[in-house]
């Protein structure tokens, strides 16, 4: 094996949605993110953009036979404390409010609570520095 | 030493949020003076067409934010020729002065001298 390799097998990433909750780009992020841990490596942020915001909403319902991706993604960002970031301008424009927005801007739903926080860009360039390889899911 | 990260935007102006959205990214990395660089491909060479008429179709216009480019630090600024020549545009007259239009092959290039990639 040569000098280095053993130490760059683990890895940090960072993981990027931009495609909606039902889009294949979102189940394979989870399933990406899933075998990062499951393999030893470090995920430093999720960061949820564009149509990705609609992966982190309480209001989305799926049918009983199918796979329910937004509550998959809620249990595992709890059950490995990962930090989950949805972009906040982004979420906004696509009606995705937590209790803070909501009253904000006066609207009657809440539909974004923990794990989920609301936050800016600066949040999807901080993680790119912090991270070996930026992963991202979705996008035209 | 800062990670570089090169922007590939795609979308026409007019296609929805996506072109505003991948500027933001590019904007924001400005802000922290990170080193970024913007790649328009495909329809995303639409939002350096000259003339637009945002209003018409009830959008902001992107032009003036992507003037700003230069003012946040963004100076890595690129469209793929062959995007631009299919689409009828003239690369000698792009809404965006310091645009370097590259040809095709020029651009694996480009990508691999970037630490980081977010195509929208």
């Amino acid at each position: 094996m040569a000098p280095g390799l053993q130490t760059e097998f683990y890895m940090k990433f960072a993981i990027a949605l931009f495609s909606a909750a039902h889009a294949p780009s979102s189940r394979r992020a989870l399933a990406f993110a899933q075998a990062a841990l499951a393999g030893g490596h470090e995920i430093v942020r999720l960061f949820f953009y564009q149509d990705g915001v609609h992966s982190a909403s309480d209001n989305i319902v799926t049918p009983q036979d199918e796979a329910d991706l937004p509550a998959q993604w809620r249990n595992f960002v709890s059950e490995h404390q990962l930090d989950g970031v949805v972009c906040i301008a982004a979420a906004l424009r696509r009606g995705v409010l937590n209790q803070e927005e909501a009253a904000r801007y006066q609207r009657p739903a809440v539909n974004l609570s923990a794990p989920w926080e609301l936050s800016g860009l600066g949040q999807l360039h901080d993680a790119v520095q912090a991270a070996d390889r930026l992963i991202c899911f979705g996008g035209p | 030493m800062a990670q570089s990260l090169l922007i590939i935007s795609r979308q026409a102006p007019w296609s929805g949020p996506g072109a505003r959205e991948a500027l933001d990214i590019v904007l924001a990395g400005g802000a922290f003076d990170l080193p970024i660089g913007l790649l328009f491909l495909d329809d995303g060479v639409f939002q350096l067409a000259p003339g637009q008429k945002a209003a018409a179709v009830q959008q902001k216009d992107l032009s003036a934010n992507l003037q700003a480019l230069p003012l946040f630090g963004v100076e890595q600024l690129f469209a793929c020729g062959a995007s631009v020549a299919e689409r009828g545009l003239d690369p000698a007259a792009l809404n965006l002065d310091e645009v370097q239009v590259l040809a095709p092959a020029e651009l694996g290039a480009l990508i691999d001298r970037f630490d980081q990639v977010i195509t929208l």
